[in-house]
């Protein structure tokens, strides 16, 4: 395994009572890219999302990690790795405040997660730490908020901050646009640019617009597997990937789902 | 269920510290001066409900997880602390300290076998494995069986205070009862309170951020437990009695009733809705059987008309006021 791929997929599969939603499933994401994973509904991005952090036992296949065989690990080892995903839905502590969702994250770094003597004043000292990721994704004014009280938007921007608290090497980001408005897709894009220096990200995404703009490498997924991987000039005109989106391989794939 | 729990299970600002320290001294002041007026044994039944409630509600309210077995807790405290005050004539505060100890080996067990399932298979789980302790009471010598541990001394404390004495009973009770308050108090508002909301806010995201979340809810499980058992021990001693009444399942559902009424993942809700539910219980005795009736009357009015609980609403009219 080469230096250069910080995770690798070898021939994963996964079987739900004989129905195949992941089959043979071999990716390498290059470490310090931005990997998107693309493919219609139902295609098993999401399931792969959930393999890759073991919410999923894979059926067969291995999944490496910086050259770790991390296939039989817990998904908690997983994020402690270093590998740290969003989820599809919004994924915020919806009655904690929005500074205190990162801190959260930050908390366990401090080892006394379990002192359940302790003020949870002895936490405050993170918060120095917690507004710097909140002014990164611009959300500072709102670190008193309760989180539930946040625009849809915000949340999943807060998402973002709470998975950089981490500081993980490797970013799963499972659909980080879905549901927004254009002038919010955008925000999110640039943000997600912005964070990837020095890490690498993996995302779920259905926005061509996002994945033309920002990502290195795409794999194309279909019924389980890929069909097409590479820059986005050559997956969009793949005529595999244009019928597994369009049904026909005459038009060029343009920003499919808007 | 867990809408309810979201709905209340807010975060304390610096005004809502204040207001809490506020209702703890008026709580103090409570226990202090109610003696004068009213009966003390009932008062002490009060405060041993009340710490049962709280110590549930640690887990329901904080924790997310709906417990059908916290009978056996409180049960079995009781039954230890009066077995070992009568039997081995240990003093009364040793004899409630074996009590907690028992139950929190009781309590890891039993969370060890229940936090792999969540929601209602939890629930039940629990509830099975309180009926597996009600048996056992009612089989096992040491328990008396239908006949309970009657005429448990309560002895002298540290062997010197005789608590025979119900205003030194009163003060033992209230001291047990403030500091077990304290210490959920302080639990909710640590580093592991702050990890356990996280959990009952979003489970997966808890372990997305690297926490194995079986573990802290393992930990919130004996704590509650424990705490349980220590509230069942210091009733055994008020009442110098120990039965199947503590052990019963209908035990592990009016504390869920106590803790709903007085309103779920508050401080205070708990507290006041065991003093409701006793109250009544009490002054409604002579009607009978109809106490069950009148019981499940206001249950039904409390989850249709303030879903939040008596304590739940209040905070939330108060909170709404403010922001007006």
């Amino acid at each position: 395994m080469s230096e250069e791929n910080i995770l690798e997929t070898r021939k994963l599969v996964k079987e739900f009572r004989g129905f195949v939603a992941v089959s043979d499933v071999s990716l390498q994401v290059r470490r310090g890219h931005i990997h998107a994973l693309i493919g219609p509904n139902g295609a098993g991005k999401t399931t792969v999302f959930n393999l890759l952090t073991k919410f999923l036992q894979p059926t067969s296949g291995q999944i490496l990690f910086k050259g770790h065989d991390i296939t039989t690990e817990r998904p908690a080892q997983i994020a402690r790795r270093g590998i740290v995903r969003s989820f599809q839905i919004s994924a915020t502590f919806p009655h904690l405040t929005v500074l205190e969702n990162v801190r959260v994250a930050l908390q366990r770094q401090l080892g006394t997660s379990f002192h359940f003597w302790k003020s949870e004043r002895t936490l405050d000292r993170l918060n120095d730490r917690a507004m710097e990721l909140l002014r990164t994704v611009n959300l500072e004014e709102f670190a008193d908020t309760v989180t539930v009280e946040l625009p849809y938007g915000r949340k999943r921007v807060l998402e973002i901050a709470t998975t950089l608290a981490m500081d993980p090497e490797l970013m799963l980001l499972d659909e980080p646009t879905q549901g927004m408005g254009h002038e919010d897709v955008d925000r999110v894009t640039q943000l997600i640019k912005k964070v990837s220096a020095n890490r690498t990200v993996l995302m779920v995404e259905h926005n061509m617009n996002v994945v033309a703009t920002i990502a290195d490498t795409i794999s194309v997924l279909q019924r389980g597997q890929v069909i097409a991987e590479g820059p986005y000039g050559v997956v969009s005109k793949n005529p595999q990937v244009l019928e597994a989106y369009m049904g026909s391989a005459e038009t060029e794939l343009q920003g499919a789902h808007g | 269920m867990a809408a309810v729990i979201q709905a209340v299970g807010t975060t304390a600002g610096g005004a809502e510290t204040r207001a809490l320290r506020l209702a703890f001294l008026a709580m103090v002041a409570i226990i202090a001066i109610a003696p004068l007026a009213v009966y003390p044994i009932f008062l002490m039944k009060v405060m041993c409900f009340a710490l049962f409630a709280c110590a549930f509600n640690l887990l329901i309210g904080f924790g997310g997880l709906l417990s059908f077995g916290h009978a056996m807790f409180f049960g079995m405290g009781g039954y230890v602390a009066a077995y070992s005050a009568k039997e081995w004539g240990v003093t009364p505060e040793l004899a409630v300290l074996l009590a907690t100890a028992c139950t929190a080996v009781l309590a890891w067990v039993a969370g060890l076998l229940a936090i792999r399932r969540q929601g209602i298979y939890f629930a039940m789980i629990t509830l099975a494995l309180a009926q597996m302790v009600f048996f056992f009471c009612l089989q096992a010598p040491f328990t008396g069986g239908e006949d309970g541990i009657q005429s448990v001394p309560r002895g002298k404390l540290f062997g010197v205070v005789d608590l025979a004495d119900n205003r030194a009973m009163y003060v033992f009770v209230a001291a047990i009862f403030l500091g077990g308050f304290l210490l959920i108090w302080r639990i909710v508002h640590s580093p592991f309170g702050q990890v356990l909301k996280a959990i009952r806010e979003n489970e997966p995201r808890a372990i997305s951020l690297g926490y194995d979340t079986d573990r802290y809810k393992l930990v919130a499980f004996i704590l509650s437990g424990t705490l349980s058992g220590l509230a069942g021990g210091t009733k055994s001693l008020v009442f110098q009695l120990a039965s199947l009444t503590d052990v019963h399942w209908s035990m592990s559902g009016e504390v869920v009733l106590m803790t709903l009424v007085g309103g779920l993942g508050t401080l205070f809700g708990p507290v006041v809705g065991a003093a409701v539910i006793v109250t009544m219980q009490n002054y409604l005795a002579q009607l009978g059987a109809w106490v069950t009736v009148v019981q499940g009357a206001i249950f039904v009015v409390c989850v249709l008309a303030f879903r939040r609980g008596i304590v739940g609403e209040l905070g939330a009219l108060f909170k709404g006021r403010k922001l007006r």
